[in-house]
Formats: C-alpha cells, structure tokens, sequence
C-alpha cells in the first residue's frame, strides 16, 4: 500500500517546513497564551466584579466571541482591522498591519474569552475567607488579588490553562486560511507542489500528536511542582 | 478605643444585627458569646469594615468605620483579625505569611519585615516552622501563626473570630495558652469564643448576644458569679454549656 508512496519529500522540505512554518506556528502559540492569558485575567476580573456594567459588558464579550467559529473570527479580523484602524488614526487608506500582528490580535481577543472563563473559575475557588483575611491585614483590592487570590488561582488551575494552550496550539492551524506560512500552510504548500498530499498530511499529524502528547506530559509534571501543599 | 453605637445590619429582608452598642476600653479583653446564627461573628466583623452595616456607627480608635472616605485597608491595618479557619496563605511560606502585609501594606523593609515576623514567631513558639508551608502544620500550629501574622502588624486591638472552634480538642489548649498571655501583657482583645473556661480566666467583660441582639454586657464576675441576675436566655445558654 505504501509503495507508492515517497516520504523523501519531507526530507526535501523539512527546513522549510520547520524553520517556517513551525516558527510561526510556535511563536504565535506562545505569544497568543501570554496576551490571552493576561487580556482573560482581567476579562475575569471585570466578570466578578461588583460593579454591574462591568461585568455585563465583560459577560456579553465572552459570550459573544465564544459563540462564534475561529475561522469567522480570523476572517474578520484580518479584513476589519485595517480599516478599524485607520478609522482610529483618522487616516484615509487601510492601515497595513500585516499578518502576524493580525493573527496575533485575533488568537489574543478569542482564546481570552476562553482563559477568561478558566481564571473565573479559578478566582471562585479560592475561598472567601482567604480575602476576607487578606483585606484584615489592610490589602487593598489589587494587592489582594495579585499576591493572595491569582497566585492560587493561577496554581489551581494550571492543568486547564495550559490544556488550553495545547487546544490553541491545534487551533492555530487554522490561519492557512488565509494563506499564511504556519506549519500546516508549509506542509500543504509544499504538498501541492509536489503532489505528495497523503504523505504530507500525515507527517503534519504525527508531528502535531507528538507535540502535543509532550506538552501534556509536560503540563503533568509541572503541575506536581507547582501544585500547593495542603 | 472600639465605640459600637446603634449598629443595625440587614441581609435583604433579614436583619442580622439589631441595634448593638457597646464599646471596648484600652486593655479590655471583651468575650463575646452566645448561640449559632446570634450575630457574633458578623458584630466582630463590622468592627473592621469587613462586613458593611446599614444603620448606626463604629468608631475606631478615633475613626468612623462605617464613613466612606475612611480609608478602610488603613485603618484594618491597624487591627489585628483572626479567623476561625486560620486563613493563613497556603502558596507561602510560614515567613511569608508573616511579612507579605508588613512590607506591602506599612512599607517595612524585608529585614525589619521579617525581623519582627520571626520575634512573634518565637513567642508563640513556632521559629522551627518558618521555612514550612501552613499545610504542613497541624491547625493549632496554623493558628498560632495567624496570631502571629496579626500581632507583626503591631495592633492596637486584636479581634478574634472563634479562634478554637475549627481545631482538634487536644490543640485548643496551646491557641489558647498564646491567647492567655497575649491578654496578661495588656493587649486590648475582643473575642468570640465558646471558651467558658478561658472567659472566666482572663476576660474583664462578657457580652451574650441572642438573635442579633446584646442581651447580656457585665463584668465577667458578675456574669458567671450572678447567674440568677442574668436574663434568661443567657441563663439557660449558661446551664446547657456549663453542664459538661
């Protein structure tokens, strides 16, 4: 059944393939984490607050993004931000945001809803008394949140964040819609030019499922080190 | 220096707190007690701002608790609070626990911050245990830190919120041995405890709360010494706990 197939094009390719696309791919993974995690963070901390508008408007956001597919948000995205931006500046022709600082914006406002709910979650389960003794010793809000509550929210809820991230990970494959130089953009590329498809694409998976398989072990690991003593 | 005047506190319809005053002089070490859901903890709770009020005043060292331009985190600072379920921090360390409020709230140094931390450390007769995290510690050891934790702030008054009801019967006695001493050197206490033992020893005054209200605030030995003045709903709380 294999014999026809020739898998020497992935040995003709990989550079390309790596260099390129998994570059791409891994950078805007870690970046969009980062920007997610921290945009989710407050997103959270608005979702709780006390102050109903906030929290409405915050609620509404995540709700309406999460109810949306991935792809629709990239579309968008790529075409709309550049002409909401030059409507900002004031500025007569598209602004040129290119397409890294496009999918990066994007991948940052839609995995924000999602961290946002998991760092919500988290918030809520540590424990009201834990405030109540942090605002005893005289905290103010921002310091009750930043040295007692997300310290341990953060540390509870490692496993899914980073769970998460393996899923933004896949999800970033997504963004060879719009041609863009990821690995899976790499690998179809070079692909339909060698008209090697099958043995492309499953190289592509291998090298997804292996990485990911890694990731989550090593998410299992952290996960013991950091965890808190009870 | 802790004036309670008129205090009222409603949860929706329900009224937790119905006009409680009282006060509490420098020196006083104040035992409040009574029957679960009678307001105790919610009453020692206003005392800081942590639980708000509708109606009447606090005045703290001079300070209104309930005007909102007081600066509560300041003001809580200065009053020490211990809770029923230690709340120390469980991602620090003992030190940790000790200092984080030293340093970010008064400002100190990480030196004198841990300097004093370790003092009071010592005098609850913990220094081994500074490195440990609190889940390593058994509860009464947990709540010897949490004192400790409140006393590094140099408090003008300590309030307590049933420090002993969460702790095995054998680690009661060493919270409340640290408590006793506190109160013997002078420290100005408030505190909710079934402790009949420890309020007779070392309390100058006992308030019975019933229902939200103050029904009983006497001297301790008139309290425990009268029975027959009291009223009778602190009479029948008296002989129901006194009979074991």
């Amino acid at each position: 059944m294999f014999a026809n197939f020739d898998f020497n094009v992935i040995e003709r390719s990989w550079r390309y393939l790596f260099f390129d696309g998994m570059a791409f791919t891994l950078e805007l993974t870690v970046m969009a984490m980062l920007g997610g995690i921290i945009v989710g963070t407050l997103l959270a901390l608005c979702r709780l607050s006390s102050f109903k508008p906030v929290s409405m408007l915050a609620g509404g956001y995540v709700n309406l993004v999460r109810s949306i597919p991935l792809v629709l948000v990239i579309f968008w995205f790529y075409f709309l931000v550049p002409y909401i931006g030059a409507w900002v500046i004031g500025a007569k022709e598209p602004v040129k945001v290119g397409a890294f600082s496009s999918c990066l914006i994007t991948f940052i406002m839609f995995e924000a809803c999602y961290y946002c709910e998991i760092m919500r979650a988290g918030i809520q389960s540590v424990s009201r008394g834990q405030v109540s003794a942090s605002y005893a010793l005289g905290l103010n809000y921002w310091q009750t949140m930043g040295y007692v509550v997300l310290p341990q929210a953060f540390r509870n809820m490692t496993p899914v964040l980073l769970t998460q991230t393996v899923v933004l990970f896949q999800d970033v494959s997504l963004v060879y819609v719009l041609s863009i130089t990821d690995f899976v953009g790499a690998a179809s590329k070079v692909a339909q030019r060698d008209g090697r498809l099958v043995e492309m694409y499953l190289f592509v998976a291998l090298v997804y499922s292996l990485l990911c398989y890694a990731l989550s072990n090593l998410v299992a690991k952290l996960q013991k080190r950091i965890a808190i003593i009870r | 220096m802790i004036q309670i005047n008129n205090v009222s506190k409603w949860y929706g319809d329900f009224q937790v707190l119905t006009d409680c005053t009282t006060s509490v002089k420098k020196g006083d070490v104040v035992v409040v007690c009574g029957p679960s859901g009678s307001g105790k903890s919610t009453l020692i709770k206003t005392i800081n701002g942590l639980e708000p009020f509708q109606k009447g005043d606090i005045v703290l060292d001079g300070i209104s608790v309930g005007d909102p331009k007081t600066n509560l985190p300041k003001l809580r600072s200065r009053v020490g609070m211990v809770f029923q379920n230690f709340e120390l921090f469980p991602h620090m360390t003992v030190t940790q626990n000790l200092t984080v409020a030293q340093i970010k709230v008064l400002g100190r140094s990480e030196e004198l911050a841990r300097e004093k931390g370790l003092k009071y450390l010592d005098r609850v007769g913990l220094i081994s245990q500074k490195d440990k995290f609190p889940g390593q510690l058994s509860g009464g050891q947990q709540q010897r830190v949490a004192i400790a934790r409140g006393l590094a702030m140099d408090p003008i008054c300590m309030l307590f919120d049933e420090p002993t009801s969460a702790l095995d019967p054998e680690m009661v006695g060493e919270v409340l041995d640290v408590m006793v001493k506190l109160a013997q050197e002078g420290m100005t206490m408030m505190c909710v405890t079934h402790e009949m033992g420890f309020a007779r020893k070392v309390s100058n005054r006992v308030i019975f709360m019933d229902e939200g209200k103050i029904v009983e605030d006497c001297v301790t030995t008139e309290f425990f010494g009268n029975p027959d003045a009291r009223a009778e709903r602190a009479k029948n709380f008296l002989s129901k706990i006194l009979a074991y």
